[in-house]
């Protein structure tokens, strides 16, 4: 692209002219973007609840007392744990699941590649509810597919859904089916985007299949890599459909994300105060991993 | 024009009843409104709000304490004195105390749910235990004697899902808890009477008389009963109809129900059980609607009530109108209505479903090992005391400002 000719200072009716241009969008964005998160903010220093929606006079300013009972609650951490499962094991399958197939689907030798990709993109964009009612059938204890698997090599059958050691494996995996497909697409068009030329002076040097990945693929792929790892860790920090239509957050809290836990407090129990809450300790959370990964990506670019 | 709203099925299946009011009443309007039962709680919360309650709805009993709090409903006190359709006397008791609550009347039952004991009849006999049971222990040696009784494959006693609060809080009503205490300021579970009933319950999974499945692990209820998997099950009324349709004919001579039995033979039998279901309620801006009562009047009837249970399988909530029904005739059905002469209504606040779902929480946490009786009682009481701290706030402001209400 060519650089845009320098402006030439401007009417003061052309400056103002901008922002003429801009104030429709900006309109938006203040009335349904800053205000509804300013008021969240507010709302998070109130114990607002089912009773002040009757009377606001029943809703009391209690300053960070929804701060500090978040913070000490149990299920926050056992929340917060969960979803940080999911971000860590997760994340690392997804990108291999995301990077092998990309391969895969890049690769001039495989056959079938069209269909490979549509098999892998699937189910990013099948509805959730139905995938549910058959990953529910996969795990299930007694006739699933799954333990049926594990049967074959001599394992013990797993209550996947059911036993809160396994459950949220259980969901980390539906997860990264469900969201790997997205990634691979990004990652296809990063590897299409590599010179063909890197790869000939490669082999021209020797190179093995191997080391041209590590040498050549890995490298260029980079920012494309961090821009999929820093999505996902995103989007993963604030799950919220799997659990809440796989498991409901069950078995004994297994499988409660902070998102879920926030939409209990909002929706099933009224307590907009303490959801607030959890929103912005969501939102804190959500802003220092994306600060922490922040320098990579300048690096990678 | 009067604006109903019901939930369900039973929003589908009321519409059936509606020509006949509008034949009565010429120049008056229902329009029903049939919400999903998923969406109901939420939708009714923002229709009031919003100002956009219907003048009439089916509401949850269980949901009665918390639009009271809102004061979204109009009681119904005068309008009942003065109603010839409504007699009081022929509802069940428990299922209309469901509806009283600061000493007003909030609605009308329209509907009851209770839970009963459902049954192998073949297995039971073949255990020759005695039957049904009359008290906890005559149930519990049952439970241990069909355990024991022959058969390929896994047999247990009885199916109880551990992660569901109705059976602790019923076993806990009929050995006497009050679960909440001081009019609903704070959790009771640590009360002896409840720490029994916990006690009793989670031996069964100790025991080994009953699997400890999540709700999620019981794959196919009807073909694990047919199996003899399991030979009993706490269930309420949709399943007479689920058992009858579901289970083949040669299954049908070989179930039964029976009432639940009391802990102890002076507690009396049967024992209690919850009085759920749904009630009729007024809004309070359909106060002064004269069609609207005209409509929950005309649903309380006998004679509607019995075409709704044919309709929907819901059982009537007056007893008169059983009499017009094949209820009166199935032995099946003749332990809810003799249950139903003994049920209780659920703590009476608003904060009551989160209250439960802390209870199945915990006595999951129980039945599972990670917790010990006591720990995870005290730690009940504890996490109820914190529900429950706005309630006492608000008491507390309203016994100090009395000149306010």
């Amino acid at each position: 692209m060519k650089a845009p000719a320098p402006a030439r200072p401007g009417t003061p009716y052309e400056r103002h002219a901008g922002w003429l241009l801009v104030a429709p969008a900006l309109l938006a964005i203040l009335l349904f973007f800053a205000l509804p998160v300013a008021a969240g903010f507010v709302l998070s220093f109130t114990d607002f609840d089912l009773y002040a929606v009757a009377d606001p006079a029943n809703a009391r300013w209690i300053g960070v007392e929804n701060y500090r009972r978040l913070l000490l609650d149990p299920l926050f951490w056992r929340a917060l744990g969960n979803t940080l499962f999911l971000v860590v094991v997760g994340g690392p399958l997804t990108l291999a699941a995301a990077l092998g197939g990309a391969l895969l689907v890049n690769s001039r030798l495989a056959r079938l590649r069209g269909v490979y990709r549509t098999i892998f993109f699937a189910p990013v964009v099948t509805t959730l509810v139905a995938v549910a009612v058959v990953w529910r059938y996969l795990y299930h204890p007694r006739v699933g597919l799954l333990n049926h698997l594990l049967g074959l090599v001599g394992l013990p059958a797993v209550d996947w859904l059911g036993d809160p050691r396994w459950a949220m494996l259980a969901i980390t995996l539906l997860t990264v089916w469900r969201t790997f497909g997205y990634s691979l697409v990004i990652l296809v068009a990063g590897l299409q985007a590599i010179p063909e030329s890197l790869y000939e002076a490669a082999r021209l040097d020797g190179a093995s299949w191997r080391q041209q990945l590590v040498h050549v693929t890995l490298p260029m792929l980079r920012p494309a890599l961090l821009f999929v790892s820093v999505i996902n860790t995103v989007g993963f920090f604030q799950i919220f459909a799997e659990p809440y239509v796989m498991t409901r957050g069950g078995p004994l809290n297994a499988t409660l994300s902070i998102a879920l836990l926030m939409y209990q407090q909002g929706f099933r129990w009224w307590n907009m105060g303490r959801a607030a809450a959890v929103a912005f300790v969501l939102f804190a959370l959500i802003l220092l991993i994306s600060a922490a990964q922040a320098p990579l990506r300048r690096r990678a670019a | 024009m009067v604006s109903f709203w019901a939930f369900g099925r039973e929003g589908e299946m009321v519409r059936e009843l509606v020509p006949e009011f509008e034949r009565r009443n010429p120049g008056l309007r229902v329009d029903v409104q049939q919400v999903p039962w998923t969406a109901a709680h939420e939708k009714l919360l923002t229709a009031y709000v919003g100002n956009a309650t219907p003048d009439v709805a089916q509401l949850g009993n269980t949901w009665i304490a918390e639009f009271v709090a809102l004061e979204a409903l109009a009681p119904l006190d005068e309008r009942l004195a003065g109603s010839r359709a409504i007699a009081r006397g022929d509802f069940f008791a428990g299922a209309w105390d469901a509806n009283v609550l600061d000493g007003a009347t909030w609605g009308v039952p329209w509907y009851v749910d209770t839970r009963v004991l459902f049954y192998r009849s073949d297995l039971m006999a073949a255990s020759g235990a005695p039957w049904p049971p009359r008290t906890w222990a005559e149930w519990r040696e049952a439970m241990a004697r069909v355990r024991r009784v022959g058969g390929a494959g896994e047999r247990y006693a009885i199916l109880m899902p551990i992660d569901e609060w109705d059976k602790p809080v019923l076993l806990g009503l009929q050995a006497g808890a009050p679960l909440l205490a001081g009019g609903g300021r704070r959790g009771a579970f640590r009360d002896p009477r409840f720490r029994r009933a916990l006690a009793f319950y989670v031996d069964l999974y100790a025991s080994g008389l009953a699997p400890p499945l999540t709700s999620s692990g019981v794959s196919n209820l009807y073909q694990q009963f047919e199996e003899g998997y399991f030979a009993m099950l706490v269930t309420g009324p949709w399943n007479l109809g689920e058992f009858r349709n579901r289970l083949p004919a040669s299954m049908q001579e070989r179930w039964a129900t029976a009432p639940l039995p009391p802990p102890d033979a002076a507690a009396g039998y049967p024992g209690v059980s919850l009085a759920g279901g749904s009630s009729l309620v007024l809004f309070r801006d359909a106060a002064g609607h004269e069609g609207a009562w005209k409509l929950v009047e005309f649903l309380c009837e006998p004679a509607q009530q019995a075409r709704f249970y044919e309709l929907s399988g819901d059982l009537p909530a007056r007893r008169s109108a059983w009499a017009l029904t094949a209820l009166d005739a199935d032995p099946r059905a003749a332990a809810f209505r003799e249950q139903l002469g003994a049920v209780v209504p659920m703590p009476k606040v608003p904060e009551w479903e989160q209250i439960a779902t802390r209870v199945a929480e915990r006595v999951e946490e129980v039945v599972r090992g990670a917790s010990t009786l006591d720990a995870a009682l005290a730690g009940l009481d504890a996490d109820v005391d914190r529900m429950l701290e706005k309630r006492r706030w608000l008491l507390d402001r309203a016994a100090a400002a009395p000149a306010e209400r």
